[in-house]
């Protein structure tokens, strides 16, 4: 195991957030007060409880899956993105490093950054709405275990992508998407039967689900199910993964 | 002296069909400086993709220090620096930092001596704190150098090293070459300037088509640049040469219009004289006379040509 490669790209793209701070920390810290204000204060003043706690207390896990989702793929997708669009990728590809490590650097990296950033929106959220964590652990796990799954999945869309349009395009239309209709700001119990069955085949509200229940143990489907999903999630991104570099797929010629 | 690569029948076909590199065999000696020149499209930068890691062969082996870069490319590639022909470079990380990264990158222990070192050599090092977008195209080719080097290599790939690079900087990068060859480190640089590889090489390859034409010393090329070649245009035209011009070795040539004298610069004597008076002897006459040099471009163009 060459781990001081590993430590090499993490520091990197580490170092990447420290300089880019403004957009990678503050700027979805900002966005997320305002949700706050406007989902939480202006429409949650008008909602009374959700499932036994208040409506602005009720979107905070979403919130934060929100961000730590989408910034995971997009830290993920940029970071592996852009030594191949400067062409510096050469340099990864012709060091004595293997697939597991360069995967093991960015991704980790990427899930990191993730991570941070929950914990600070978790933070902010504290400033706004009163929290209590029944299931730290639990909720630890479930940031961890999507981070990393999303930041995998970024990597992938990196991968993919030949140019900044496809680098955008899954997480602007596809992920976002799942992400509000997956019960960020709402319980899906509150939709209509048959829009209840459609969002159950909405990945996104497994583990809005079941990191919800662990603030407050309340679920739209059961947290066996939620970890699940997310750890099918896991090995379909670990799986795709894996044949990107066994066959050099838009890596090597 | 012992092959520190070796390359066995290798050839690259890429999914476009393109045929990049035929049946490829080619050995680069331990310590040598090799020069590998061909024509734009001519194979040498896949040739060196593949030899790095970063393309795949088709078919073929390439071995490096006796590893191979398929199942022992840990070993093989941490014996390797490559500086790719484009100007590769992470734009906002400082000159500093993106060489001690190249380091960890190749797994070596941190070593502020070394890229200390490394980054004076190439005059660098008043510039190790600059972001790399504000350095000159010039400072940024030996800010590639120097992550090249930053992990000790044994052997340095040279992908153009001195395209768009002035002539005052080229002569310093040729200076830094010569040093790290001092130093024991194996160099293969793709050029397609005849010069450098005039300037710089104990050997020189030439590729065209994705085939190596040539592999010689520069020496016996040298030899065959020394060479110049003596045509008389006669008045008449002789259908044979008479015996007392035998020695000349003379080619006859457009119909016995013309006599061609192949000499060496360098002997004692070149003959020319003898050939002169042995020719008034005989009773052949000229109406004029032209020497040409062959130069290594003659050579190379003429192989690029013909292969």
């Amino acid at each position: 195991m060459n781990y001081r490669a590993v430590r090499a790209i993490y520091l990197f793209e580490m170092a990447r957030t420290w300089r880019t701070v403004l957009q990678s920390i503050v700027s979805p810290v900002v966005s997320t007060s305002l949700y706050f204000v406007v989902f939480g204060a202006a429409i949650g003043s008008r909602i009374n409880q959700v499932e036994g706690v208040s409506y602005g207390t009720f979107i905070v896990p979403g919130l934060i899956m929100l961000s730590v989702l989408t910034q995971s793929i997009a830290n993920a997708s940029f970071g592996i993105y852009f030594p191949k669009f400067t062409g510096t990728i050469y340099e990864i590809l012709s060091a004595p490093i293997s697939y597991v490590e360069i995967v093991l650097g960015y991704v980790g990296a990427a899930a990191t950054k993730s991570i941070i950033l929950g914990l600070i929106i978790l933070a902010t959220a504290g400033l706004f709405v009163p929290l209590h964590i029944h299931h730290p652990v639990w909720m630890l796990t479930f940031l961890v275990l999507t981070a990393v799954t999303f930041s995998l999945f970024g990597f992938v869309i990196g991968i993919w992508a030949d140019g900044f349009e496809k680098l955008q395009m899954i997480p602007m239309l596809v992920v976002t998407p799942l992400t509000f209709l997956g019960g960020s700001f709402y319980s899906i119990d509150m939709l209509p039967p048959t829009w209840r069955t459609v969002a159950l085949f909405n990945p996104v509200v497994y583990l809005i689900s079941g990191f919800r229940w662990s603030f407050y143990e309340i679920a739209d489907v059961s947290v066996a199910v939620s970890i699940g999903m997310t750890l099918a999630f896991l090995v379909i991104c670990l799986a795709v993964i894996w044949w990107i570099f066994r066959t050099g797929y838009r890596l090597k010629n | 002296m012992s092959s520190i690569i070796s390359v066995t029948n290798l050839s690259k076909t890429y999914g476009s069909g393109f045929k990049a590199l035929k049946n490829v065999n080619l050995d680069i000696r331990r310590g040598e400086i090799f020069a590998l020149l061909g024509p734009n499209g001519a194979g040498k930068t896949t040739l060196i993709s593949i030899i790095c890691g970063i393309a795949n062969p088709s078919e073929g082996r390439v071995l490096v220090s006796g590893e191979d870069i398929k199942t022992s490319y840990r070993k093989a590639r941490s014996l390797i620096g490559l500086v790719p022909q484009e100007l590769h470079t992470d734009a906002f990380e400082s000159v500093w930092a993106t060489v001690s990264f190249s380091r960890g990158l190749f797994g070596r222990p941190k070593n502020p001596a070394h890229i200390e070192k490394v980054l004076k050599d190439l005059s660098l090092w008043d510039k190790k704190d600059n972001k790399i977008i504000t350095l000159s195209g010039g400072m940024k080719r030996r800010v590639m150098i120097a992550k090249a080097l930053s992990h000790e290599p044994q052997i340095l790939f040279l992908d153009e090293p001195t395209a768009g690079v002035d002539v005052e900087l080229r002569k310093g990068m040729w200076e830094v070459v010569r040093t790290l060859q001092q130093s024991g480190v194996t160099i293969i640089l793709t050029t397609h300037y005849i010069e450098e590889a005039e300037e710089m090489a104990d050997r020189i390859g030439i590729i065209n088509k994705g085939e190596i034409v040539l592999v010689e010393d520069k020496a016996t090329l040298m030899q065959k640049l020394g060479k110049k070649r003596l045509k008389l245009h006669l008045q008449g035209t002789v259908a044979s040469l008479p015996e007392s011009l035998s020695q000349y070795e003379l080619d006859v040539c457009d119909g016995g219009a013309t006599l061609v004298y192949d000499y060496d610069t360098k002997g004692d004597r070149t003959g020319i004289t003898s050939l002169l008076s042995d020719l008034r002897n005989a009773g052949i006459r000229f109406n004029d006379l032209d020497t040409t040099q062959s130069s290594l471009e003659d050579i190379f163009v003429d192989l690029v040509r013909t292969s």
